[in-house]
């Protein structure tokens, strides 16, 4: 379930705790898992709890806590927007409806075609950049103002036609 | 990432954000600016920890993140003799509405909060150290981890660090998407694997910490300062700002100004002058609310901000409080209902739900005010919504359930005017476009 790529990045993660501390690299695990399946299905949560050593039930309470796990099928490419109030203030509200009005979907909704999935997001410490998204948790985009979401969106696209971007639909399960 | 290729401006006070262009984050630009000056010395002259501790209380340096509590402090509770590993962890999960300072010294001067962890291992005899760096920053934290191996392979941390029999192994940790974690034992339960979760206290992290051992938590910024002081002076740093309230701040200034971003400056300075440097309101309007320390601190009406010091001590006589020095400035279109709801929400969405009073009453409070900004408010929802956060705030273990009350209140206080209009004429008094 966790390839030698993954297991390689836990194990450097291991290395930075307590030989019998081994349960702190559980978010980095699990983070790491998304990057390569896209979504956290039970088996590969399991996975992680044996590759770890801890029981199962353990990771599971972390990866329903922290909100940037995907617990469900994403498209391939997951934007999360803040619409916080300090980014509310600098066009983020604005922002937010152009890319349901692009892609056509609501939050916590994925595209028909299985490219994008669009969240609403929490502060992401960025606030003087607004607005500001990340796709697929590790690229954060600043100052996205409309001519700038629509390249973003037509670049993803094109990414995503080329397979690009995470596994998504179709290929992680059914959904919940 | 988006580092600007001209020399970065955070004004004419800055100390530690000095000298930077967004390029220049390497361990030997850090070190061409004197970095790592402090920790040699300390080390070669065998300075006692607690002369360390002693020369940071005089600085009169208070904690960068929120609760401005004294940092030498806060050292001095380690305990001196324990056997066994001590932790120091730097709290860099900032998520605080309107905070984004930590994010610029990790990205532009990792170097420099590695050297303030190092040197407080030192004072206060800690071996391991955590930096826990926010799940949504991944560029930042790759760039800590560059920079950390660069600190390991020059001798800065490790075993026996510049050759001294002074060890202290310091690694990144990165979290994903919990605002809670900015709350220090939260931040403590999700090092060890765990939800973040705040633990009760007593006892205290500086005798049960992480995986149980003694440690102390400080945020990005004042670790930070910690070298800046030992190389000029707990006296030179206190001078900069005023009695209690020593050296330079960065404040995030976010909302309706020309230049949103960060800004150093010495604590004390009226925020007329912080307003300048961030190019005004946006427009020329008028500002007709503040919110001067992130989200969690009391809104100010305009005008009392206006006549305002940056100080902890000043802000907090005007009914606020400096927090972490995030500066949400809001003109006089702007909606006040429509504004507290969706920090409202964001408390509801935040929340660990551990203690009953949070998990319940920030749900409470979201669903009242956003009624009220859909018009269908009722008469009695004003004084509910303020005995409901009453009854939140010093009811919870941790300040989660305070931070939500607290605009829910000084919004009502302050601008109860255009929550009544909400509530008796179904529709906005300004023309809202929050």
């Amino acid at each position: 379930m966790l390839s030698p790529e993954v297991q390689r990045r836990i194990d450097r993660e291991l290395a930075k705790y307590p030989a019998d501390q081994r349960r702190s690299a559980v978010m980095s695990a699990l983070a790491f898992a998304q990057d390569e399946h896209g979504w956290l299905s039970t088996d590969i949560m399991d996975a992680v709890a044996r590759y770890i050593g801890m029981p199962p039930v353990a990771v599971y309470e972390v990866a329903t806590f922290y909100t940037m796990y995907n617990l469900r099928p994403q498209g391939r490419f997951k934007v999360t927007i803040c619409t916080n109030l300090p980014c509310a203030l600098s066009g983020a509200t604005e922002a937010a409806e152009h890319l349901k009005a692009r892609l056509g979907i609501g939050f916590n909704e994925t595209t028909p075609d299985g490219r994008f999935t669009l969240k609403e997001g929490e502060c992401m410490g960025a606030c003087g950049d607004a607005p500001v998204l990340i796709v697929n948790d590790r690229r954060m985009c600043s100052w996205m103002k409309i001519e700038k979401l629509d390249a973003l969106v037509d670049e993803l696209s094109q990414a995503a036609a080329r397979g690009e971007g995470r596994p998504g639909h179709g290929s992680g399960g059914p959904a919940k | 990432m988006n580092a600007p290729s001209e020399f970065l401006n955070y004004g004419p006070d800055a100390i530690l954000m000095v000298g930077l262009n967004g390029r220049n984050w390497r361990l030997a630009d850090y070190v061409a600016r004197g970095g790592y000056g402090a920790l040699k010395k300390i080390i070669a002259e065998k300075i006692p920890p607690e002369q360390v501790v002693a020369e940071v209380k005089k600085s009169a340096l208070r904690g960068r993140g929120g609760a401005g509590f004294p940092t030498g402090l806060k050292w001095s509770f380690m305990p001196k003799n324990y056997v066994g590993d001590k932790y120091i962890i730097c709290n860099s999960d900032e998520g605080e509405p309107g905070t984004f300072k930590d994010r610029d010294i990790l990205r532009y001067n990792p170097h420099m909060l590695f050297e303030g962890m190092a040197i407080g291992a030192y004072a206060m005899g800690a071996t391991r150290g955590y930096n826990y760096v926010h799940g949504e920053i991944w560029a930042e934290y790759l760039r800590c981890e560059e920079a950390i191996e660069e600190a390991y392979a020059a001798g800065f941390l490790g075993a026996n660090i510049l050759g001294s029999d002074f060890s202290f192994h310091l690694y990144n940790h990165h979290g994903f998407g919990a605002y809670i974690c900015g709350e220090e034992t939260a931040l403590l339960e999700s090092i060890e694997g765990k939800r973040g979760m705040p633990r009760f206290k007593p006892p205290f992290p500086a005798s049960y910490g992480v995986y149980g051992k003694p440690t102390t938590i400080n945020n990005t910024e004042t670790f930070a300062a910690v070298p800046w002081i030992m190389r000029n002076g707990g006296e030179a740093f206190l001078e900069l700002g005023k009695p209690n309230n020593g050296g330079t701040k960065l404040f995030s200034v976010s909302g309706d100004v020309e230049r949103p971003g960060n800004y150093e400056v010495n604590l004390g300075t009226p925020f007329t002058t912080l307003l300048e440097m961030a190019g005004g309101m946006r427009g020329g309007r008028k500002l007709k609310a503040c919110i001067p320390g992130g989200s969690s601190a009391p809104v100010l009406p305009g005008d009392l901000m206006m006549a305002t010091d940056l100080d902890y001590d000043s802000i907090a006589k005007a009914g606020s409080m400096l927090g972490s020095g995030a500066v949400i400035c809001m003109d006089e279109t702007r909606c006040m209902v429509r504004s507290l709801r969706r920090l409202s929400y964001f408390y509801y969405e935040e929340s660990c739900g551990q203690c009953t009073p949070c998990r319940e009453g920030t749900g409470w409070m979201w669903r009242m005010v956003d009624r009220i900004e859909r018009g269908q408010g009722r008469n009695e929802d004003l004084d509910t919504l303020t005995s409901v956060a009453g009854n939140i705030a010093g009811r919870t273990i941790c300040a989660l359930g305070d931070a939500a009350a607290f605009p829910v209140i000084s919004f009502i206080r302050h601008f109860r005017d255009e929550f009544q209009y909400h509530i008796d004429h179904k529709r906005c008094l300004v023309p809202a476009y929050v």
